[in-house]
């Protein structure tokens, strides 16, 4: 489980100090959908990359599953991130020119795991690209991309997949296709899901919405079908 | 990552950028290459000098006239500079210095020779039946002129090859008459012809192919005026043979011992050199030279290695998004660290080995070929090989350590973002 108290994140641009995050304090089960909505600026990809071990907080402290990563040296949270996080992003941030089952596989790579090759090309099944497992993402569309990104952030079985706007760069008939990938990796597999987003229709399918404004939790809300 | 697939992503790295690439490894095969081929030439100069030097004789002491310190003051007043023909029956006194098989005393002086219409101007050497033996120097045809021959005062020669060839052509001279001038002494002898040296091949120092021989005795008989102040004959050169190569440190002590003795100046007016002592002085010339040689091809390769700094440099900004995303999916710093670095050396070692081969390639070019009517000859050793290899290798990774150091402390977040 994830749980953040008073963290804040601070930068300071100038001589001026901006608060992109102001002693947040958040619980995330495990097995939870969660979705972090806010206006632009509101600090929600600052939060994004504290969750997702990219970043460490300024003040307060963030446990990941009982560890206290706030403390964590560069190296041991890159392998913090291989092992319990996978990340979706919504420029897909795939590779340029490699093939699809390669892009899968780089996690299991990093952590020198064996049959990491039967593994990505699970994976891709598991999203449905198994008949492109060779396409690099030129030959690929934008949804398809989103779906290697996601086979990409399961191949490590997980724990969390932290979203930050999956939808942003895709037309309105691949957002639900994505969404609905996302979220069967919640239900059948209980990986926690942390989609970050600006829209309310994708904010309404989660079990639970966090509102931000200028680095606060304004509101957190659980929605009555969740329960 | 492991180094197999470390190897994969930076070969295919290497190749999304073919051009470039191949660019970049041509400024190490071009150092390399210069390396390997100046080197060779420097190394075969080396081999070339030494291998004169050995082909003049084994275990040979050379005694000439005069103090080896040319800045010092020379003898006391009144000591003329002597080294005289008696000095050389002294050391060849076998109760006065042990270990000597030969000593060969040598007058050197400028001579014109005519032959059958033609003439040349060479070396005239006065020496002894035993040079033969001292000098290693066989007859390619006719005979050495001997002890007897030396006693008696005989007018008889014998002539180096170039020389043969230059006077009697053609002809065979082995029997004929000839005339030598000395312009020194303004005087001319005819002498007969006994026989023709086996060529030696040597140029410079040790040609000894442009010489005509004749024994000592009838040179300072008729041919010249090089007296000591007691009418002594003065020699140019004494060469002695020691038995062994072992003694030769033994007989040089004991002839400098008695020539201190005979001479009896404040400083010796003389100077005992073995071939040992010629050989590296030599050698540390040549060496120099190679040393020189290899340090000037090695800028080219630095040249090369600032080029993989350069482009390296430039594949670290151009690949900053691919740096996050590996960071993000738990690439470690020494992961980004090890992939950039064998780029580097990938590039580095590839040129290394081509160049190895362009400049094994260039010095066989070169080999033969003359420079200022002087053959070049090279020799590839393998020390320079293994050398430049080496030297690649270090390039590489000196100069692809600050790119992929740089690449792996990028911050995955500001490197995700990169666009
Ligand atoms: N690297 C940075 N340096 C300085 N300020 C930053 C940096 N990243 C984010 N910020 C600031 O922090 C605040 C929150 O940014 P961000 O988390 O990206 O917001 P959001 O994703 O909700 O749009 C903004 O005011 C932004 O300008
Ligand atoms: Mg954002």
């Amino acid at each position: 489980m994830i749980r953040l108290s008073h963290v804040s994140r601070i930068y300071h641009l100038g001589g001026t100090e901006v608060r992109a995050l102001d002693d947040v304090s958040l619980d995330v089960e495990n097995g939870e959908y969660l979705a972090i909505t806010g206006p632009s600026g509101s600090g929600k990809s600052t939060l994004m990359n504290l969750l997702g071990c990219l970043d460490r907080p300024d003040q307060g402290t963030y446990e990941l599953d009982g560890q206290d990563v706030s403390t964590l040296s560069p190296d041991e949270l890159a392998t913090v991130r291989g092992r319990k996080l996978g990340f979706v992003f919504q420029s897909f941030n795939l590779l340029p020119r490699v093939p699809a089952v390669e892009q899968v596989e780089l996690p299991l790579l990093y952590q020198r795991v064996p049959d990491s090759r039967a593994r990505a090309l699970e994976a891709l099944r598991a999203v449905g690209l198994g008949d492109r497992v060779d396409h690099r993402p030129n030959e690929l569309s934008g949804g398809q991309q989103q779906r290697v990104a996601i086979a990409r952030a399961i191949v490590s079985e997980p724990s969390f997949i932290l979203a930050d706007e999956p939808t942003g760069n895709l037309a309105s008939g691949q957002k639900d296709e994505v969404m609905h990938l996302l979220e069967e990796m919640n239900r059948a597999r209980g990986i926690t899901l942390v989609v970050v987003t600006h829209e309310p229709e994708i904010a309404g399918r989660a079990h639970r919405v966090v509102a931000l404004r200028d680095g606060c939790v304004v509101q957190d809300a659980r929605a009555e079908a969740a329960r | 990552m492991s180094a197999l697939q470390t190897l994969r992503v930076s070969l295919a790295a290497l190749t999304a950028n073919a051009l470039r690439t191949a660019l970049t490894t041509l400024g190490i095969v071009i150092g390399v290459g210069a390396v390997i081929a100046l080197i060779s030439i420097g190394n075969g100069a080396q081999v070339t000098v030494q291998r004169q030097i050995q082909s003049l004789g084994t275990n040979l002491i050379f005694i000439t006239p005069g103090a080896t310190n040319t800045g010092g003051v020379r003898g006391g007043i009144g000591s003329a500079q002597t080294l005289t023909i008696q000095d050389a029956q002294a050391i060849g006194d076998p109760t006065q210095v042990q270990g000597i098989s030969a000593v060969v005393p040598e007058i050197l002086t400028g001579a014109q020779l005519v032959g059958t219409g033609r003439n040349a101007f060479t070396r005239l050497v006065g020496t002894t039946a035993e040079y033969a033996q001292a000098y290693d120097a066989s007859l390619a045809e006719g005979s050495f002129f001997t002890d007897q021959e030396v006693q008696s005062r005989s007018t008889v020669a014998v002539l180096g090859a170039t020389v043969a060839q230059e006077v009697f052509g053609s002809a065979d001279p082995v029997g004929q008459q000839m005339l030598i001038f000395v312009p020194a002494a303004r005087t001319s002898l005819h002498v007969r012809v006994l026989g023709v040296l086996r060529s030696k091949g040597g140029t410079g120092i040790a040609n000894v192919d442009d010489q005509v021989l004749m024994p000592i005795s009838s040179l300072s008989q008729y041919l010249s005026r090089q007296r000591a102040a007691n009418g002594e004959q003065l020699v140019n050169l004494v060469a002695v043979q020691a038995q062994r190569a072992s003694l030769v440190p033994q007989v040089q002590q004991g002839i400098t011992s008695l020539l201190d003795a005979r001479h009896q100046v404040a400083t010796p007016d003389f100077t005992v050199v073995s071939q040992q002592d010629v050989s590296a002085a030599y050698e540390s010339v040549t060496r120099n030279l190679t040393i020189v040689l290899g340090f000037i091809a090695g800028i080219s390769l630095l040249v090369g290695g600032i080029g993989i700094m350069n482009i390296m440099l430039v594949s670290v900004v151009e690949r900053t998004r691919e740096i996050g995303i590996r960071k993000a999916v738990g690439a470690r710093t020494r992961d980004i660290l090890s992939q950039f670095l064998t780029e580097s050396l990938v590039v580095s070692l590839a040129g290394g080995i081509v160049g190895v081969a362009v400049g094994i390639f260039a010095s066989r070019l070169i080999d033969g070929k003359s420079l200022n009517g002087q053959p070049l000859h090279t020799v590839v050793s393998g020390g320079s090989v293994l050398l430049a290899v080496g030297v690649s290798v270090a390039i590489g990774l000196f100069f692809g350590m600050y790119p992929a150091t740089r690449a792996a402390r990028l911050d995955p977040i500001q490197a995700l973002r990169y666009e």
